[in-house]
């Protein structure tokens, strides 16, 4: 049996992929869900081959909770949003239905998936989902936690600080660590805050209690909860740029 | 300048009246200057109706070709050449007619230096005038024109600000549309039927029309029943009004986006049941309308960015009654409050 779970937070759009469904006797529907939360830890639990996916939905979107999932299924999005097309693919999702979608249409992408299989692809969603951040949604970062999911606004980072494949984000509560890259942040992050100050560093500068040198050629940032963050010398340029001083 | 005292029409008569004061005037001056009178009147008609007509035709060449600049350099030279042809032409013609009289011969000769002088003046003059008049006119249709293209600007920015269908509302509801066709046709037919008076009363509405708020909120109940068919139960709605507003006025469509942003907000930052309300009362002649919604002020800060997208609804307030103080808005305790002031007219 092929597993398959439908996550939309509108009812009647998870029923029109139910009833599409109804003739696969091959296909079982595993789990419906309601929104990204719950669509995490059906994944986790299910372990389904395939993801029926909305974008736009409560708290995090479609992308954001792909962001959150370790072996990823083969994902159709369906959603309204045609602008996001581009994005699902570049991701390599199987298909992308536009709502409203017929039954043809419907039948053309479970062939395609049965056809391919492949699975999402990991490195590529983070540039899907700052697409949408863009989009006026709030500007925020979402972690897995445990069995908890947490979202951490921007402006509650304090510094993050890069170790190999991830970036620990530092805030008041405590340190997240995110599977993404220095250059995604400092690209995300609004530039008049948030400051590259060293390689493995980047500092919200209204967080900066004082400079000190450190040894020649290089400094240290004291935050404003006592945290030291290095600044290179290059990294001290850019911090003096943004301070205007 | 196609525009000119011709074609105005109004000018003809003050024309044709100045000149016969004018030809009285001088017919009268050669009779008290010891001439006959059929003299003085012959000699009077003879000078003036050759030079009201070649005044008239300098008019009508005025309509169509007039410099842009060195106006004043045109006037006098076409009123030299003018006085210099009218003169000696009326005063041949008056020679070939009186040839026994020679004082009156000898005086003709006498005055055409002053005939010359009189022709330059008066023909300079309707020039003059006619300039004047055209150019007030016009600068009069300028500013007619730029008060009707500001209107015009207006009513388009208006047009701009009012709330948009947004497409993927549209979308989202074909699509459950297409999920109740399938299961529950009827409740689909019922829904075709409130999308299609929901588009219809946005498609209809002008811009800067006031419609009562008994219609504004008809309107808006029927944008509520089609998202609680797409959110089922996690959509609540509470409309509540004093019976004395319902005739109250409001621009159409106003409300809209204040709710798509009470959604937005209350359904996507929020995993549970969400209410809105929307609340209507009046108060010191003033139409008082107030939303709220829940928000998470942990994952959403309204008061950045798009500012809950309100900044529309703000200016077209301003465009329609020039005020700013007209939409407020609140946050707290995770609840989003919009209140908008409606001044109602006299």
């Amino acid at each position: 049996m092929i597993k398959v779970i439908i996550i939309d937070d509108e009812p009647l759009a998870r029923g029109i992929v139910r009833e599409y469904l109804e003739e696969h006797l091959d296909i079982e529907i595993v789990a419906e869900c309601g929104d990204g939360f719950e669509g995490v830890k059906a994944i986790s639990t299910h372990k389904p081959d395939l993801l029926f996916l909305d974008i736009q939905m409560p708290k995090i979107t479609g992308f954001e909770m792909l962001e959150l999932i370790e072996e990823k299924p083969s994902v159709i999005f369906t959603t309204a949003y045609d602008e996001y097309a581009i994005k699902a693919f570049d991701i390599n999702a199987i298909d992308y239905l536009l709502k409203p979608f017929n039954k043809d249409r419907f039948e053309k992408a479970i062939e395609k998936w049965k056809a391919t299989r492949h699975p999402i692809e990991d490195k590529q969603i983070e540039a899907a989902a700052a697409v949408i951040e863009n989009d006026n949604q709030p500007q925020r970062v979402v972690i897995k936690l445990n069995n908890k999911i947490k979202i951490i606004p921007f402006n509650e980072i304090l510094f993050l600080e890069a170790a190999e494949d991830y970036v620990f984000i530092h805030t008041a509560e405590g340190r997240y660590m995110k599977h993404k890259t220095m250059i995604f942040f400092e690209n995300a992050l609004d530039k008049t805050q948030f400051v590259r100050c060293h390689r493995s560093y980047i500092v919200d500068v209204q967080q900066i209690n004082r400079l000190e040198i450190y040894e020649k050629d290089s400094h240290v940032a004291i935050l404003k909860s006592g945290a030291k963050v290095p600044v290179s010398k290059s990294g001290y340029s850019r911090l003096k740029l943004v301070l205007g001083v | 300048m196609a525009n000119n005292l011709l074609s105005s029409g109004k000018f003809l008569l003050p024309f044709l009246i100045s000149w016969g004061i004018w030809i009285i005037f001088h017919a009268s001056f050669i009779y008290w200057s010891d001439f006959d009178l059929s003299i003085a009147v012959v000699d009077s008609l003879i000078f003036n109706v050759t030079l009201a007509s070649i005044c008239f035709l300098q008019l009508f060449i005025m309509q169509f070709y007039l410099p842009k600049r060195e106006k004043t350099i045109y006037i006098i030279l076409t009123g030299g050449i003018i006085a210099l042809i009218v003169t000696f032409t009326s005063s041949y013609i008056l020679m070939l007619l009186f040839k026994g009289d020679a004082d009156y011969i000898s005086f003709i000769t006498k005055s055409n230096p002053v005939r010359i002088g009189i022709a330059f003046l008066l023909s300079a003059c309707t020039s003059m005038i006619n300039i004047l008049i055209t150019t007030l006119e016009t600068q009069k249709e300028n500013v007619l024109r730029k008060h009707e293209a500001e209107k015009l600007s207006k009513e388009a920015e208006l047009y701009d600000l009012r709330s948009q269908l947004q497409p993927h509302f549209l979308f989202n509801s074909l699509n459950s549309i297409s999920s109740l066709a399938g299961s529950k046709p009827e409740e689909a037919r019922n829904m075709i039927q409130q999308l299609s008076d929901f588009l219809r009363g946005t498609i209809r509405k002008d811009n800067a029309q006031l419609i009562v708020l008994r219609e504004e909120l008809n309107h808006l109940n029927l944008y509520f029943e089609i998202e609680k068919v797409r959110f089922g139960h996690r959509l609540k709605t509470e409309i509540v009004f004093d019976e004395e507003c319902a005739e109250m006025k409001i621009p159409s469509l106003l409300l809209q986006p204040v709710l798509e942003n009470a959604i937005k907000f209350g359904l996507y930052d929020t995993l549970d049941a969400v209410t809105i309300t929307i609340n209507a009362h009046k108060q010191n002649n003033d139409l008082i309308i107030t939303v709220t919604n829940p928000f998470d002020n942990q994952t959403s800060q309204p008061t950045k960015g798009t500012g809950f997208g309100l900044n529309a609804v703000q200016r077209r307030l301003y465009l329609l009654f020039s005020r700013n103080d007209l939409l407020q808005t609140q946050s707290e305790n995770n609840i989003f409050t919009t209140t908008i002031k409606i001044p109602q007219p006299k």
